[in-house]
Order: C-alpha cells, then structure tokens, then sequence
C-alpha cells in the first residue's frame, strides 16, 4: 500500500520538478544582457533550419487542405444553394483553426524533432560540457537562438499555410467548381474579421510556437544521453507537442470565439 | 559563402510571410477591383439595397456582365447609390433598362439584375458615367409582412 502512495508522490515530484527545470532553463536562456554581434549569426542559422526549411511542407499541405476544404465545403453548401457561402468557409476555418493548429502539428514533427534530437546528441557527446568548461554558456549559445527562432518563424508558416490555403479554396471552388468569382471573395471578405478572426489566429500560433519550441528544447536538453534516451526525448516530443497544441488549442478556442 | 545563402533564404523565407499576412488581410479582409478586360461605370439610386455588398455581381439574364464597385448614400435625402462596372463587351444598353436587386436562392447572395429596355431611335444607350433612373429595390422581409398584415387588417 505504501508503495503505491510513494509511487504516486514520486511521480508529482517528478513533473514537478520537470517543469521547474524547464522554466529555468527557458528563463536563463533568455534573460540576461543581449549581445547582438554574437547572437545574431546563430539566430539566423537556425532561422534557416527551423523556418526555411519547413517552408515546403508547410505550403505544400496548406494547398492541399485548402482544396479539399474547398471541395468538401462545396458539395455540402450546393443542397442548400448556400456555395456562395464556401469563400468563408474556407476562409474561417483556415484562419481560426488550421492555420494554427496543423502548422504547429507539421512544426512539431518537422522542426520539433529535429530540435531535440539536435540537443540530445550534443549532450550525449559532452558537446554542452565542452562548452561549459569553455565558459561558454550552452543555454544562451544552444538554446535562445532555437528558441527565438522557432517562437518566430512558425507564425509566419502558420501565415503561409493560411493563404497558400484560401488561395487553394479558391482554385478548386471558383476555378473548377464554378462558384462566382466575386461572390467568393467579396462574401469572404464581409465574414472575416481582421481583429476576429486574422489577430486571434495569429496569436493562437504565437501560442503553438512558443509551447512547441520550449518542449522540443527541454525534451532534448534533459534527455538521457544514449542512444535509447534520444529516440525516446525524439518520440515524446512529437507526442507531448501536439497533445499540447490540442488542448491549449481548445481553450484558446474557447477564450476567444466562446462566447 | 554558406552563411550569405543562409541569409538570402532567411529574408526570403521572412518576406514570404509578410506577403502571406498581406494577402490575407487586404484579400480576407477589403479587396480591390479585379474584372478583367475595360470597363466602364454606370450608377444607379435605388431606395433600399438590401444586403447588396462591394464586388457582388450584375448580371443581365443570370450571365455576369459587371460587378458593384462602390455603395455610398447620396443626395439631399440620403438615397444609397449603387456604382457598378460593366464590361465593355456590353455596351448597347439602352436607357430604358431597368435595374433590380435580386436574391440568388433562397439563401443566397443579392445581386443587382440587368433588363435591358427597348431600342428605339429616339431612345439612347447607355454610356460611361450615366445614371440607371428605373431601379426596383431589394425586398426586405420585414416590410413584407407589414404590408402584408395591414392589408389583412383592412378586410
């Protein structure tokens, strides 16, 4: 019996002490004197690693959710003589919730993986320690750039994916399924609200970006260094990440268009 | 140089993403003209348009010959006026068109209808700039059945 309440204490410790870890290691990685001239080149490296290269994937996916958002709206809205209503559909759904949610999803998996398994490896090769007894800190020169990066770049693949989506939305709708052209756009134009509907969902991948990058970069900060241990951070990152995305995406849903 | 590729992709991969906020705002949000070929303006006051919007369409016969440009109130009594432009392809309307807000479906969008009048010599057509004076306004619901009521009050 005993053992079973100390299981369950151990357990609470250990998230616990999971998460303190992590907001230190977030708040002593980005709190401290700024130092442009060295921070700048690594930043934009891995802007290039965390942004540019998940470009295609993301604009890829965004075309073809928004074509088969377009084409499912459509065969729906034709019952009720309502396809003028499909450009803000499309719209709505692209900028409230799939923008968002899918390219955090895609960042998750994309650069969210390829972030711990980074760090993980450079643990497991002492690389962090090396630094350290250079004295050199591994928070701010491993950690913040990745983190900035990623906090910054995923709003804007959130941002492609959404146009890129729409403008898919329109090819299938306007270009083969016939709906009027002006109709799709100018209805569209009268649902979407910029504050609404464009503010709310850049914050929601503001939201997703930030909660994506910090578990991917505490999941391979305090990896076990071996082999097993990577994978294992590699895994759990994809998992925890998007599981988060979900949830924080439900109650931002319900902050925001709730009621 | 590796790190002169790497900042070309990254301005590029930043510029990408302002466009698409920019797409998605001026697009999603106010737009501008976008029918192909010339043109030319034709306005029309009408009592009540209804839900017509900016960009909804003009069409003669349920074929699109133009779209609604501009909806602003005008004159001493506040009466919505409707500019709209229509391709030039069509250009032999006559004066006596008439021109109507309808309904696409029982759900759908207002549009304004096209009826071309009569031609006649002493009739002119049509050109850049002039005024649609026989106009016939979009029904509202509510109007209806207050019509519709005092008339059954009358019996």
């Amino acid at each position: 019996m005993s053992q079973f309440f100390q299981s369950i204490g151990r357990r609470v410790l250990d998230s616990l002490a999971g998460i303190g870890y992590a907001l230190a290691m977030l708040m002593s990685a980005i709190i401290g004197k700024p130092q442009p001239r060295k921070s700048w080149p690594l930043f934009v490296k891995q802007m290039y690693v965390v942004g540019v290269l998940s470009m295609l994937i993301v604009i890829v996916s965004g075309l073809f959710i928004g074509m088969v958002l377009g084409l499912q709206g459509y065969t729906i809205l034709v019952d009720y003589g309502a396809e003028q209503s499909l450009g803000p559909m499309v719209a709505l759904s692209l900028l409230r919730e799939l923008g968002p949610v899918v390219t955090g999803l895609l960042f998750a998996g994309r650069a969210g993986s390829a972030l711990t398994a980074e760090i993980g490896l450079m643990k497991a090769t002492e690389q962090l320690s090396s630094l350290e007894m250079m004295a050199v800190d591994p928070l701010r020169r491993v950690i913040a750039p990745r983190f900035w990066a990623g906090l910054i770049s995923m709003p804007l693949l959130a941002l492609m994916f959404s146009a890129v989506g729409i403008y898919g939305g329109y090819l299938v709708g306007s270009g083969w399924l016939g709906v009027d052209e002006g109709a799709f756009w100018s209805v569209m134009q009268s649902a979407v609200d910029w504050q609404d509907d464009l503010l709310n969902g850049i914050i929601k991948s503001i939201v997703f970006a930030f909660v994506v990058t910090w578990i991917a970069l505490y999941k391979g900060y305090r990896s076990v260094p071996t082999s097993a241990g990577i994978s294992a951070a590699t895994t759990s990152t994809v998992v925890t990440a998007s599981l988060a995305i979900l949830g924080l995406d439900f109650i931002l849903t319900a902050i925001m268009f709730g009621g | 140089m590796e790190s002169r590729k790497t900042q070309l992709w990254v301005g590029v991969f930043v510029v990408v993403g302002i466009l698409a906020l920019f797409f998605i705002a001026l697009r999603a949000a106010s737009g501008t003209m976008t029918t192909s070929g010339d043109s030319y303006t034709l306005y029309a006051k009408f009592d009540n348009i209804g839900s017509l919007k900016v960009r909804s369409p003009v069409k003669v016969g349920g074929v699109v010959v133009g779209r609604v440009t501009d909806i602003s109130l005008s004159g001493d009594y506040y009466e919505p006026r409707v500019e709209m432009s229509i391709s030039k392809e069509y250009d032999q309307f006559s004066e006596t068109s008439t021109l109507s807000v309808l309904t696409s479906g029982l759900l759908g969008e207002q549009y304004l209808g096209l009826e071309p009048g009569f031609i006649d010599d002493s009739v002119d057509t049509l050109e850049d700039g002039d005024m649609i004076t026989d106009t016939k306004s979009a029904l509202v619901l509510e109007n209806l059945i207050g019509q519709f009521l005092f008339s059954q009050g009358n019996d």
